[in-house]
């Protein structure tokens, strides 16, 4: 395979801070690239500095082994580089082909010419066996469509080689292997893909090459097929990682959360949670277990009472909170890590330090008689961002300024804080690198071995494989089965995800 | 302490550059009309600040537009768009009028305070009533304020005519204004404290203003209802996750929008007017308040250097259009100053958006990942 692109040592400084250091990275014709780090690594500066969105300080860049500048995202996309970003920048009530063309409209006189459009649209996406429709509105259409919206969007501007980040993070199991098979479908055009992410397990399935940055420094270069997780993880981290947590032996106790036939209207007014039952102990993990969108959220949100509850009861520790106020279920003994970290959990624009006092702002010995003391706030801000070990520069910078990881570690920081009878953690590490991950595993255990109750919502199976004590499985709003993390399978669990009862599970075992 | 300096100038720096660029602008139209723009400027400053008379005059411009701009700030911090300014100091006007006449026979310093509270109430009631329609029914508070605006004009041009008329009130035809407040019922003028103020109609209500905008400092950064409002005005679902209750805050911030254009109706009737005119229109200070708190910053403490600013241009303009230069110059300044501001606001919301920063170093190299 030839060599398509290369940067040759790549450096790059902020203020205070290297971010690249002599980075270099070759990408041949054809392949997948998967470029990991933990965050803050460079992966995303190395990428911006590609795509035009930032200036290297020093080092060069060869595409076909002739030298070029990148001053801006429009020449990098005259280069052929198109980059999908985590969050996706579609126009939400454009169609499908709207969205496509769009900054490059086919005309006719002075109208556009729509018809042109479509069938540009059609020809690319049949080029690549990427399925879409080109009249669908983009508020209509999945994540996983969404995104492959934003590919052929690339695509159709003639990208040659693609950079995607973190281009699973918002994706579903199934979606996750449709797009494995995008990629092999473009690499076999001959397109070359460059795919940031922290997920060992997609690296290991999508990749030919791997590099690996730490600190914004490259680690190394490797052959999928010549390594495996750990030694990936190790090379990331710098230090040998535990994938799988070791789970200490433990008697439930108690019954801190119960719910009985809840039923939860989503915000169309159609059911979304329907007549769900299960109880939360002492000591236990249990796991909610699904496809994303089968109800979790509704489920979380109306415990929580951030939604109404259309029918029936939660108890938390013999407390009937059903349909109760937000305070009051903090009140009642509620941690809560939420699933979408930026919209509920952080006010990105604030500081770490009012960040970290959200949800018992008004309780002393943060504040006494509705005034603040803001010497303890700003104790306790520096405590905390010392205990969970957050990398910031200081307490005072935004919240919207960190990393995913760090504005997770805020979040996790101020939820243990309360010292909570019930956490309730949704999807707590979606996004986050393997030491981050390791690091949420870790504290929602030492929340369990504390005699705590945890309430686990995730779409990751290993990660509830490797945490529940019990696993509950939902889908369409209802629960189809609990099992016993030790009866538990992921072919059993994928089954009943999908719809099959828990009575189907004979025949799969 | 560079810390903090950086800090302050991060913030301020957007409004200093518009102020800078409005007066630039200015220069440049007052010299295209063929004048000399540093004669017109002084005369500006001149008129505005040349002395203690001056000074005065600026001073009681500055006060009801600063109430204004506090009243717009406090509404922008808890993410509300409180248009309903002018129809909150008028509703505060009249229910001063009445107060006074009606407790006239009260001690001054009972009468005062309960007038200033009266006004306060009014008006906040005013705004209250905009911030609990959004709160229940989900009413843009833009829409209800604009009308709650036209009925309290007109409610008070009926007040002014025949329940608060002089003449109503003792039995003649009506007239076109109210009664006018007793004397216990008046703010001290300036030149009676400090007598170089001359002939300026400066009167104490200017600290009055200074004091709210301090006291409103205070509740918004230093005690729990603060830290609500402005929760809820930056992120309304992580406000109700954190168990902040987003209706609660929306009235209180709407009552307390409405309570400081209140005030400001009040002190101004107080300390200068003494009496309700029927008016066609309104009066134009909620307006200038919006633009005052754009200004400053949406910040209690940033308004009064840009209530100042537009006090000095107001007052300023007169002496300015006595040495030959048309005082339209300074609407073109603050106009100038608004595009920018304004403007800037919407790159930096685009900016946001498209995650085009760069700027922001933390935030560059922070952004890794997820």
């Amino acid at each position: 395979m030839d060599t398509i692109l290369e940067m040759h040592n790549i450096t790059k400084v902020y203020p205070g801070v290297t971010a690249l250091d002599n980075v270099s990275i070759s990408i041949k014709k054809g392949e997948v690239h998967a470029l990991i780090g933990e965050n803050g690594a460079g992966k995303t500066t190395l990428m911006n500095i590609l795509y035009g969105l930032y200036q290297p300080d020093a080092g060069r860049i060869l595409l076909n082994g002739k030298p070029v500048s990148i001053n801006s995202p429009r020449e990098a996309i005259a280069l052929g580089i198109g980059m999908v970003h985590q969050h996706f920048m579609l126009v939400e009530n454009f169609t499908v082909a709207e969205n496509i063309v769009l900054g490059h409209e086919p005309r006719k006189g002075l109208t556009l010419d729509m018809e042109a459009a479509k069938a540009s649209v059609r020809e690319v996406s049949d080029r690549f066996g990427l399925e879409v429709d080109p009249d669908a509105r983009i508020e209509d259409i999945s994540v996983g469509l969404s995104q492959r919206v934003e590919i052929l969007k690339a695509l159709h501007k003639g990208a040659e080689i693609l950079i995607l980040d973190e281009p699973t993070a918002v994706l579903t199991p199934q979606e996750i292997d449709d797009l494995g098979e995008i990629l092999q479908n473009l690499t076999k055009e001959g397109k070359s893909i460059i795919m940031i992410t922290h997920k060992l397990k997609e690296v290991l399935g999508m990749s030919d090459r791997v590099t690996i940055l730490r600190r914004g420094k490259v680690v190394g270069t490797v052959q999928t097929s010549e390594t495996t997780a750990d030694e990936l993880a190790e090379m990331m981290v710098g230090r040998e990682v535990n994938l799988s947590s070791d789970k200490a032996e433990k008697t439930a106790g108690e019954v801190i959360l119960s719910v009985e036939h809840l039923t939860v209207k989503d915000h169309r007014n159609l059911p979304a949670v329907k007549d769900v039952s299960f109880e939360v102990r002492q000591g236990e993990i249990l796991a909610i277990a699904g496809v994303d969108g089968n109800g979790q959220k509704e489920l979380v949100e109306a415990i929580t009472g951030l939604m109404p509850t259309e029918s029936g009861k939660v108890t938390l520790c013999g407390k009937d909170i059903t349909g109760a106020n937000p305070r009051t279920v903090i009140e009642a003994g509620t941690g809560h890590i939420p699933q979408d970290r930026q919209k509920r959990g952080l006010i990105l624009q604030s500081s770490l330090t009012e960040n970290l006092i959200l949800g018992y702002h008004y309780r002393p010995p943060f504040a006494k008689n509705g005034r603040m003391d803001q010497v303890k706030i700003a104790e306790h801000g520096k405590e905390l961002i010392q205990e969970f070990d957050i990398r910031t520069p200081n307490q005072e910078v935004s919240a919207g300024s960190l990393s995913g990881g760090n504005q997770q570690k805020v979040i996790i920081a101020r939820e243990f804080y309360k010292d909570p009878s019930l956490l309730i953690a949704a999807q707590p590490t979606r996004g986050l690198d393997v030491g981050a991950i390791e690091f949420v595993h870790m504290r929602l255990l030492e929340q369990r071995d504390n005699n705590k109750a945890v309430l686990l919502v995730s779409l990751e199976l290993d990660e509830i494989m490797n945490l529940a004590d019990r696993i509950a499985v939902i889908y369409h709003g209802q629960i189809v089965g609990v099992l016993d993390a030790a009866q538990a399978t992921e072919r059993k669990l994928g089954l009943m995800m999908a719809g099959g009862t828990s009575e189907d599970k004979g025949d799969v075992s | 302490m560079k810390g903090k300096l950086t800090y302050i100038w991060s913030v301020t720096r957007l409004p200093v550059v518009a102020v800078a660029f409005g007066f630039i602008v200015g220069a440049l139209c007052i010299a295209v009309t063929g004048n000399n723009p540093l004669v017109a400027y002084m005369a500006l400053f001149k008129g505005s600040l040349g002395s203690m008379p001056s000074i005065g005059e600026t001073m009681y411009k500055v006060t009801p537009i600063l109430f204004t701009g506090l009243a717009a700030a406090i509404s922008f911090r808890c993410g509300l768009f409180n248009i309903g300014a002018e129809g909150q100091y008028v509703v505060a006007t009249v229910a001063t009028v009445a107060v006074a006449w009606f407790g006239q026979e009260l001690p001054r310093l009972i009468l005062l305070p309960l007038i200033l509270i009266a006004g306060f109430c009014a008006g906040g009631i005013w705004g209250g009533f905009a911030g609990l329609l959004k709160a229940k029914r989900g009413i843009n508070e833009v829409i209800s304020t604009i009308m709650l605006n036209w009925i309290a004009l007109y409610i008070a041009n009926y007040m002014v005519r025949v329940p608060l008329s002089t003449n109503v009130l003792a039995g003649l035809p009506r007239a076109g204004h109210s009664v006018i407040i007793p004397d216990a019922a008046k703010l001290t003028k300036l030149k009676e404290l400090v007598s170089s103020f001359g002939y300026s109609s400066a009167h104490t209500g200017i600290f009055i203003a200074l004091a709210a905008a301090v006291v409103m400092w205070y509740i918004l950064f230093k005690t729990t209802t603060g830290y609500e409002i402005r929760t809820v005005g930056l992120n309304a679902s992580a406000a109700e996750y954190g168990g902040i209750s987003k209706a609660k805050n929306t009235v209180l911030a709407m009552f307390l929008s409405g309570g400081l254009a209140g005030l400001g109706g009040a002190v101004q009737i107080t300390g200068l007017v003494f009496m309700v005119n029927q008016s066609p229109a309104l009066p134009g200070y909620g307006f200038t308040g919006l633009s005052v708190a754009l200004v400053g910053c949406s910040h209690p403490l940033g308004v009064i250097p840009s209530a100042l600013l537009f006090g000095i241009l107001e007052n300023g303009s007169r002496q300015m259009q006595l040495a030959g230069i048309p005082s339209e110059i300074t609407s073109i300044i603050s106009g100038v100053i608004l595009v920018f501001i304004a403007g800037s606001l919407i790159l930096k919301l685009a900016g946001d958006k498209l995650k085009f920063f760069g700027k922001n170093p933390a935030v560059d190299t922070g952004k890794e990942g997820a």
